[in-house]
């Protein structure tokens, strides 16, 4: 019965989302304020009825309902609860359903919140938003529909895939949808401008919080799958290049020089035509990364959807949208208004410079990830593009990018001086070299460019902090001045030097972990020890022990300090899922300062000997500290009271209405 | 400058970055591809020694030898051809007798293959794509391969 409810309210959803498709644009036309203002009704009811289909999928999966094929298929009575509720998400249908819901709640929020919006962009944004909520509601029902029933209901479900039972997974998909499906809003909003033809640096303004959120979410989605895959795949790697990774880096990098360049946007109206481009680029490559890990056409470690009438669906989705809004671009696009003048040295020459590196490092990673698709689809010559590739081509065009990061806040607006940034930044450079120069000394054999990759992360971090210096002149006036400064400095400026710290963070963990991460492989038997990088480890024994719906076997290994002074155990273990005939491999961690020591064992062999891997991993925390600083400065720029969807205007806003009425 | 020359420095200024990627791109193009082959391939297409390929195909029954040092043998084929594969390292959690497998890695004068990654497969079901269309083209392809459907995972 639940299921059939959700049923039915995913199709009343799609009837909604139709009506909220159509009549708003015909009264945005015809200028009929009663049609337009449907959009905002509509966009409420169908992300009610949305989240009810959605509620009806979890109460199937939280009362393990196996008449419902989807549940039978990715849960079992024995999962935890948490484990039931993540496993909605964990497979096609119910991801698809996560997809949608949150797209009806960005919608839903748009409606309820942009009061201060000009009626007509407000309702036209509504209704493609709308469109996009109608094609992917389609797909579900049509192809993809978690509500089907079995005839012979099972006794017993096929349980999630184990490598995915894991707390890591709670949060990872959502985020990343957030991040993705952010941007739809973006996109909408530049979907709507176009409609216009008209766009201003309001536009900027209005679009900047959502894709400042979008990029928070998908900033800790993707940390999030990148420390997920770290400690759960077993082998201890934070990035594979893998094409699905890629998949959500696009979205993210587009999604970055959006950000940036709708700063030029709001406050120097210049760069109108572009950003606008890169809102359409920023959701379209969410979409095909979307396709890409929904259609199946690609190998690799996340599983697929075998049904090629879902690849294809997706794929005409995503010609429609992208190529619909890409025509709709080179149609309108030359009769907006051009923007105000700059000299190339100057802040906004800096954020042309941001973009222009982001996007070309975004079309690496594009061509990368694509042409062995291409090429196997044009002459079925099978390749893989490896992280060789992208090491060879994403890492030159983004070193120059985070060198010039620290340069851009210190120049000023339409005309900028280099040589007083540079003068400013000495600090910095001073910093980054003493830590090259230091990592040279202490360093006993590794790449030679990695001192070089931790001075230029010193100089990001240290240029964020002259940033800030130079605007609270701390250091220079009486502290307590500094700090009235400080506290007076726009939250925005704050967010920024937060997020650029945190990119200084982030590569010095992965100039770290890369150059000087170390591993050993051994097959011990009990009592062995095995030794790597000022640490010795003792194997005492396997244990078995008995889960919810899996069976250790944990091997117990005693960790202690070349020196000799035991620091602790390290219990990595197999388990066995019973109900799939499957077991996952569960390191074990320990953490020491920024750096882990990462142990996982393989199954013993005849001889009784246990496979050991042991990976000293230097500094690789920071790794994702970094990204939740990033994420912060996000949040600080979003509560920035220029940002907030201000409560002062609705007076006016409702004013205009009435005089429209 | 005037308006013009600040767009022309501009367009520019983006062609010469673009140029840049590109350049890199076919730079790294031609050094790091590596090409996947089955047993068949390596035999028709003359795969140099030395050259870094990823060989796909089912471990052949009974072929899985351990050695010292988690040192393992085994025979990739792909029901025509066979190739001896040999591996330093801890095999992938789904690693098994008759099941897909793809091993990067290059091949010796002797025609014995080193592998330095063998790609973890997901689960018992899954056979990885490459492998399943050259099994299909050597005509070994069983229809039982897929009967149970794989999960599907959500995707990151």
């Amino acid at each position: 019965m639940i299921a059939e409810l959700g049923h039915y309210a995913l199709v009343l959803a799609l009837g909604l989302a139709l009506i909220q498709g159509s009549m708003p644009i015909i009264g945005a036309r015809g200028n009929d304020t009663a049609l337009m203002t449907m959009a905002s009704a509509t966009a409420l009811a169908q992300f009610v009825f949305v989240a009810a289909a959605f509620a009806a999928l979890g109460a199937c999966y939280v009362t393990s309902d196996f008449s419902v094929l989807n549940v039978y298929e990715n849960s079992n009575s024995a999962m935890p609860l948490l484990y039931r509720l993540t496993s909605i998400w964990g497979n096609h249908e119910g991801s698809m359903m996560l997809w949608i819901l949150i797209l009806a709640l960005f919608g839903a929020l748009v409606a309820a919140f942009g009061n201060n919006l000009p009626l007509r962009l407000k309702t036209n944004a509504l209704a493609v938003q709308a469109w996009i909520a109608a094609a992917f509601e389609l797909f579900i029902l049509l192809t993809s529909n978690p509500f089907l029933r079995i005839a012979d209901a099972p006794f017993e479900g096929r349980d999630l895939n184990p490598i995915l039972q894991d707390p890591g997974l709670a949060f990872h998909p959502p985020f990343l949808y957030l991040g993705y499906v952010g941007f739809s809003i973006a996109f909408s909003f530049a979907i709507a401008a176009l409609l216009e033809g008209r766009i201003d640096a309001a536009w900027a303004r209005w679009v900047r919080p959502w894709v400042l959120g979008a990029w928070m979410c998908l900033t800790l989605g993707i940390a999030g799958g990148s420390f997920w895959a770290y400690y759960e795949l077993g082998w201890g790697g934070f990035w594979f290049w893998d094409p699905v990774e890629n998949a959500s880096l696009m979205p993210w990098l587009a999604g970055t020089a959006l950000l940036h360049s709708a700063v030029v946007m709001e406050k120097r109206g210049a760069l109108k035509v572009w950003t606008i481009l890169l809102a359409i680029v920023a959701f379209s490559l969410s979409l095909i990364g979307t396709f890409l890990v929904r259609s199946g056409v690609l190998t690799s470690v996340h599983a697929f959807a075998t049904d090629p009438r879902r690849g294809i669906f997706i794929l005409a989705i995503l010609v429609a949208f992208i190529g619909g809004a890409l025509a709709l671009y080179a149609w309108r696009a030359p009769l907006l208004k051009q923007g105000g003048l700059f000299a190339p040295i100057s802040r906004e020459g800096a954020l042309v410079l941001n973009n222009l590196l982001l996007t070309s490092a975004c079309a690496t990673v594009f061509v990368g990830t694509l042409y062995p698709l291409a090429l196997e689809a044009l002459t079925g010559e099978k390749i893989s593009v490896g992280p060789p590739f992208f090491n060879a081509t994403f890492a030159p065009l983004f070193v120059p990018l985070l060198i010039a990061m620290p340069f851009g806040p210190l120049l000023g607006w339409k005309r900028g001086d280099l040589l007083a940034a540079g003068q400013r930044l000495a600090v910095a450079a001073i910093l980054a070299a003493i830590t090259v120069a230091a990592a040279f000394a202490l360093q006993r054999g590794g790449p030679v460019l990695a001192p070089f990759g931790l001075g230029v992360a010193i100089f990001v971090m240290a240029g964020a902090l002259v940033d800030i210096a130079e605007r609270t002149l701390v250091l220079r006036i009486p502290l307590a001045a500094a700090l009235r400064r400080a506290v007076g400095l726009p939250r925005s400026a704050w967010g920024a030097a937060f997020a650029h710290f945190g990119m200084g963070v982030t590569l010095f963990g992965i100039v770290a972990v890369t150059a000087w991460g170390s591993e050993r492989i051994a097959a011990l038997k009990p009592g062995d020890t095995v030794e790597l990088a000022h640490y010795r480890l003792t194997f005492d024994g396997i244990l078995k022990r008995a889960g919810a719906n899996y069976q250790d076997s944990v091997g117990h290994f005693s960790v202690r300090r070349s020196g000799g002074d035991l620091i602790g155990a390290l219990e990595p273990s197999r388990r066995m899922f019973p109900s799939r005939e499957m077991a996952t491999t569960e390191a074990a961690l320990m953490t020491r300062g920024m750096s882990q020591l990462y142990l996982s064992i393989g199954d013993a062999t005849a001889q009784g000997a246990v496979p050991v891997r042991l990976y000293f991993k230097p500094q690789v925390l920071m790794i994702w500290l970094g990204a939740l600083i990033m994420f912060a400065g996000g949040a600080l720029s979003l509560s920035d009271r220029r940002l907030r969807v201000g409560a002062p205007r609705r007076a006016k806003a409702s004013a205009v209405l009435q005089a429209a009425k | 400058m005037t308006r013009k020359q600040r767009r022309l420095a501009l367009i520019g200024s983006g062609l010469g970055v673009l140029a840049i990627a590109v350049a890199l791109m076919l730079n790294a193009f031609r050094d790091s591809i590596v090409f996947f082959n089955s047993p068949s391939d390596i035999e028709s297409k003359h795969v140099a020694v030395g050259t870094r390929i990823r060989l796909g195909g089912l471990v052949k029954n009974g072929s899985l030898f351990h050695g010292n040092n988690l040192k393992v043998r085994f025979t990739v084929t792909d029901g025509s051809r066979e190739i001896p594969v040999a591996y330093q390292g801890v095999l992938p959690d789904l690693f098994r007798e008759g099941q897909g497998v793809v091993a990067e890695g290059v091949l010796d004068g002797a025609g014995l293959f080193n592998a330095d990654t063998i790609l973890a497969k997901h689960d018992e079901t899954y056979m990885p794509k490459e492998v399943a269309d050259a099994l299909k083209r050597s005509g070994h392809w069983k229809d039982d391969y897929t009967q149970r459907t794989p999960p599907k995972e959500v995707g990151k």
